[in-house]
């Protein structure tokens, strides 16, 4: 076209960023990588193709990993770490801030590289993974700084396994790498096959900076390689994919002691309030579900609209599809790029075409790789795409009337990793955000992102936090590892009953004491031969009961911390006076005479976590926007826990009272040989004004009820002092609930520990400004 | 007779928006999200670019939609003559000829009421429309009754597009009648000359404000919504852009009539022409990359446009001295 032709037409025209530089890196490389091990690339072996899917040429050949080359990366990774741990904060600092400099420096070559291996537009890797993983780097080298003086209960967990996605191939690397290397840990790092050429780059990169030998090693190849990471001699596990792949890497590493965080899957919802700009939640809309072609794990892709306003906004949103400029993603001009792999695109049109429900409206893609942006209206929640993850660029919509009613359909969801929220009432705003369950909200923006604040999700989106104090947890623990408790078993006699009138120690489920539904007890014997009482074994019905109870008190979760810290304060006084009782209780079932000192430290666990009910505060984070990014510790939900079979009082009240404390509701198995001491506490609870269901204590055999209470779909996260961790972490994948299994016992784990592990971190982003 | 005639501009083609009765809750419903719109117009310009060819055009294009202002206290007769000697050859004929477009002119020439006179002598049969300021430009603050006879003034000494200036404190006040009731009277007071209402968007507190504002004066039968005077302290920047627009588009979905826009003030690269250019395109088509719908109001944009023509041409970055001033 003649330029009087453009002047007539005022198309856009080609735009395209020059390549030239990162194929001639590739070149460089001979076209051929191994993977990098030890600060070395090995040589290249038998694997797969690297492709441009925006042109199915061919970048690069990559190798997959042998069981071998796993092997020599985690045996690297092993060698290293002590002494990377050993190097302290200041010297770790210094080289993530050399690669965070770096990054900065290749920073074109880093975005080029990665729009030629995963499709997304040029502007996407250039304005948005390139800037994030830069600063993700810098962040943690302050951490990496802070660490002795911030963290000195906290130590690194040792060699991690990191198996990263092909969404964000570099910025996933960096969420992983990052905060791994800045505590101390070496790493292991499996990209994804469709996309590993950044991670290749940053290898080269990180020889340059000399970080230390076997520090960072990657390895390349599909999901048996992935399998083979999982299973190797690692200590952590962290994983960003697929909830179906997180799912088997739950069951693989159950019981295997290797500690896990999984950041998955999701269907957020995107919510558009009648009083809302909704101009300006359309554009959002482009950013939240056509950013990236929908390929993102927290995208808006469950559009819910006032009913009110919906014909306008899907009139609007029609109209703002229509403009979106879809092709070669090295085109600086384009908004939409290309999908991924041909068999993304496949299961992307798969889906779409088996809905026959609701209205779709699609704009037009290019041939080849592309996947046209596509909204679907008239859908309900019993429809397939309003529940199920598409990872394309498909939004679909329904409308709903009140703000409870976008609530209820909001949460109607396995999934709980992001919302958005369009209003221009802050009254609203605020009441909304705290009910949604998800990880991160986003109020009148969407998809913000800040090394300083938690990612991460709820439900079956994973669990463990990325950026901000709350990501490093994934990366440390407890720095000092007391021993475990001893075991101790339940005494046998047969001796008659010392006290003349039978009592019947019963379960105590939503608030009352039922018996069993099995109709079974068991006796207890003291130390003496004598017997103390019956108590009831619990069945899979009663645990269904008492979960059931447990989701009834969900009230509790709304109270305010003053209020808990009344109850607890309460519980602690009606237990001091009885303490004589406990104490000789306690004395009769275990021997000895410590009966009192353990009345006084469960007394002592009250006043602690009446204490913390109102001060466990959350955060305002300092991430680089006008606005404020809230981290709000949320409680967990219900949590199921088995108690330890010693400290019969205190092991139960240890973890009763950090659970309540933080608004949870719990169902405790009480310890197996000594059982009594928690069917009397159920009177304590009884007069201590403590809401129905909101404590149920279960008495029986831990190995029967685990599996019961680790499958309920709706517990929220299992704790055990009791061992049985494979079973528990096994079963724990029916909805991907959190665990926490320790053998330490409940005196030695500090009060922090236990209420991070009975909170959620919720960052809610509030941009500001008139 | 209408003014279409005497200008090259294809508003014979495009019913003018003779505005609405004043639609309350419309206007109290509209809403305006700061930091998404500031969001969204900190990305466009990362989104949208033009290169080579397609930029030399857009460049054009840019020139065709520029009210070339001289708004000084020392303006001469000399001074506006010059000005408007550039609005008929705005870019060295060598430089057109060889883009393929020798007839370029700018979209108008913008002066004040005591220059329509040099102005009009100096544009015969170009075609160039004259846009005067009015209605006490640029505070708006001098009697009602005076404001409105300035604008007839302006008509009768050949003005064919008045720039009027919205009284801010209807705005700041919440008189939204008033500021209605004032638009419709200049309005009427420009019979068929064009008026564009400056909402001098740098004094009126809010992007909120800015949305109603455009609003009001749409329904009261702008023919263009402008951001500034130029004289204020922010002038036209791409949030109150992309605000006044998304107002334009809303208008003409309820109405069915199209309201052009000017953004005055603080343009002076190329690269921000094109930026504005992208948006217009981007928010609500083609048809307003026109000049009867679209106009820069800028002095020196002009200058960094040709340095970029002249760089397209030859490959070597240009210099101010090799074009001539306006």
């Amino acid at each position: 076209m003649t330029v009087k032709e453009i002047f007539e037409s005022m198309d856009y025209g080609p735009a395209p960023e020059d390549a030239s530089d990162a194929l001639a890196w590739l070149v460089d490389q001979g076209d051929r990588f191994g993977h990098y091990i030890n600060r070395a690339f090995t040589a290249p072996g038998d694997g797969f193709e690297a492709k441009n899917p925006a042109t199915g040429n061919v970048l690069a050949t990559l190798t997959q990993a042998t069981q071998d080359d796993v092997d020599q990366a985690v045996k690297a990774a092993r060698t290293a770490q002590p002494k990377w741990a050993k190097l302290g904060g200041h010297a770790r600092a210094k080289y993530l801030y050399a690669l965070a400099r770096l990054l900065q420096k290749h920073a074109r070559l880093f975005a080029v590289l990665e729009t030629l291996d995963n499709g997304k537009p040029i502007r996407e890797a250039r304005d948005i993974d390139v800037p994030l993983a830069i600063r993700h780097f810098y962040y943690h080298a302050g951490m990496a700084q802070l660490m002795e003086a911030e963290l000195p209960d906290r130590a690194p967990v040792g060699v991690c396994g990191q198996i990263v996605p092909w969404n964000f191939p570099l910025l996933m690397l960096a969420w992983k790498v990052a905060p791994a290397l800045a505590m101390g840990n070496t790493v292991v790092l499996k990209p994804a096959e469709y996309t590993s050429l950044t991670a290749l780059l940053f290898a080269d990169i990180c020889q340059q900076a000399g970080l230390p030998n076997g520090v960072l090693n990657i390895v390349t190849g599909d999901g048996a390689v992935g399998e083979m990471l999982t299973n190797s001699d690692v200590d952590k596990i962290a994983f960003t994919g697929s909830t179906e792949v997180g799912r088997r890497i739950r069951e693989a590493t159950a019981g295997t002691g290797k500690a896990l965080t999984l950041e998955l899957g999701g269907k957020s919802p995107y919510i558009i309030f009648d009083d809302a700009d909704i101009d300006s939640a359309i554009e959002g809309l482009v950013d939240a579900i056509w950013f990236n072609q929908g390929q993102v794990c927290c995208a808006g892709s469950r559009l819910l609209v006032a009913e009110s306003i919906a014909e306008d906004v899907y009139t609007r949103l029609k109209a703002r599809m229509s403009g979106l400029r879809m092709g070669n993603p090295l085109d600086k001009c384009i908004d939409v790029g290309a999908i991924v792999d041909p068999i993304q695109l496949a299961s992307i049109t798969a889906k779409v075409d088996a809905n026959t429900e609701g209205e779709t409206f699609q704009t037009s893609a290019p041939e080849g790789c592309y996947y046209p942006p596509t909204l679907i209206t008239g859908l309900h929640t019993a429809s397939d795409l309003m529940q199920d993850e598409i990872f394309g660029p498909v939004l679909v919509s329904t409308t709903f009337r009140t703000p409870s009613e976008a609530v209820e359909i909001a949460n109607n969801t396995r999934y709980g990793l992001a919302a958005t929220v369009w209003t221009e009432n802050v009254n609203l705003a605020l009441d909304i955000a705290p009910k949604l369950a998800a990880g991160i909200v986003w109020v009148n923006a969407t998809n913000l992102m800040d090394a300083a604040a938690g990612f991460g999700g709820v439900r079956e989106s994973g669990f463990g936090r990325e950026g901000g104090w709350e990501g490093l947890r994934a990366y440390t623990k407890p720095a000092k590892s007391p021993k475990p408790a001893a075991n101790v078993t339940a005494f046998t006699g047969d001796k008659a009953p010392t006290d003349p009138v039978d009592r019947t120690a019963k379960l105590y489920i939503g608030g009352k004491q039922s018996r069993p539904d099995g109709g079974y007890s068991k006796p207890v014997w003291g130390k003496n031969g004598v017997l103390l009482g019956h108590v009831s074994l619990a069945n899979r019905k009663d645990v269904r009961n008492a979960i059931e109870a447990n989701a009834s008190a969900a009230g509790w979760s709304k109270t305010t911390g003053h209020l808990r810290a009344q109850i607890l304060y309460y519980i602690a006084e009606n237990l001091a006076a009885r303490g004589d009782e406990f104490a000789n209780r306690l004395d009769a079932m275990q021997g000895g005479k410590k009966g009192q000192a353990e009345v006084d430290a469960a007394i002592d666990t009250l006043f602690t976590y009446a204490a913390w009910a109102d001060k466990y505060d959350g955060a305002a984070k300092g991430v680089p926007i006008r606005g404020i990014a809230l981290a709000m510790n949320e409680p967990v939900g219900a949590i199921a826990a088995l108690c330890p079979d010693t400290d019969p009082l205190a092991g139960l009240v240890g973890l009763i009272a950090p659970a309540i404390a933080m608004g949870n509701r719990i169902t405790a198995v009480a310890s197996a040989p000594f059982p009594l001491a928690a069917t009397d506490f159920i009177q304590i609870l009884e007069t201590s004004d403590v809401p129905a269901g909101v404590v149920n204590i279960l008495t029986g055999d831990p190995t029967d009820l685990a599996p019961h209470l680790a499958s309920h779909m709706n517990v929220d996260a299992m704790w055990s002092l009791n061992g049985h961790a494979a079973q528990i972490e096994a079963a724990s994948i029916s909805n991907l609930k959190r665990t926490w299994i320790t053998d330490t016992p409940v005196a030695h784990i500090k009060p922090q520990d236990m209420l991070a592990h009975a909170t959620e971190v919720k960052t809610i982003w509030v941009p500001y400004g008139e | 007779m209408t003014t279409a005639t005497q200008t090259h501009l294809p508003q014979t083609t495009e019913p003018r928006n003779d505005g609405m009765e004043l639609d309350m809750d419309w206007v109290m419903s509209v809403q305006a999200n700061t930091s998404a719109i500031e969001r969204r117009a900190a990305t466009l310009p990362g989104r949208r670019s033009v290169k080579k060819d397609y930029q030399a055009a857009w460049l054009a294009r840019a020139i065709t939609c520029i009210d070339l202002t001289t708004l000084s206290g020392d303006d001469t007769p000399g001074r506006v003559r010059r000005l408007c000697a550039k609005a008929r050859q705005p870019v060295r004929a060598d430089i057109l000829e060889q883009l393929g477009l020798p007839h370029l002119q700018t979209g108008a020439v913008c002066v004040y009421h005591d220059m329509i006179a040099t102005a009009v002598d100096a544009l015969q049969g170009s075609g160039i429309p004259i846009a005067a300021v009015s209605t006490g430009f640029p505070a708006g603050l001098s009697p009602f009754h005076l404001r409105v006879a300035e604008i007839e003034e302006s008509v009768k000494a050949g003005a064919a597009e008045i720039d009027i200036v919205i009284s801010r404190r209807h705005v700041l006040t919440g008189n939204w009648q008033a500021l209605y009731d004032e638009m419709r009277t200049f309005r009427a007071a420009c019979g068929d000359a064009h008026v564009k209402a400056i909402l001098a968007t740098g004094e009126l507190g809010t992007l909120r404000n800015v949305a109603r504002a455009s609003l009001i004066c749409m329904m009261a039968g702008a023919d263009f919504i402008k951001t500034s005077t130029g004289k204020e302290s922010v002038n036209a920047t791409l949030p109150v852009s992309l605000t006044m627009i998304r107002a334009i588009r809303a208008y003409h979905q309820r109405t069915g009539l199209r309201v052009g826009y000017k953004p005055a003030g603080g343009i002076s690269k190329a690269k921000d022409a094109i930026t504005y250019l992208a948006l217009m395109k981007d928010e609500l088509g083609n048809r307003w990359l026109e000049p009867d719908l679209f106009r820069f109001g800028a002095s020196s944009l002009l200058g960094d446009i040709e340095r970029q023509l002249e760089h397209h041409l030859t490959g070597a970055y240009s210099a101010a001295q090799r074009h001539p001033i306006g």
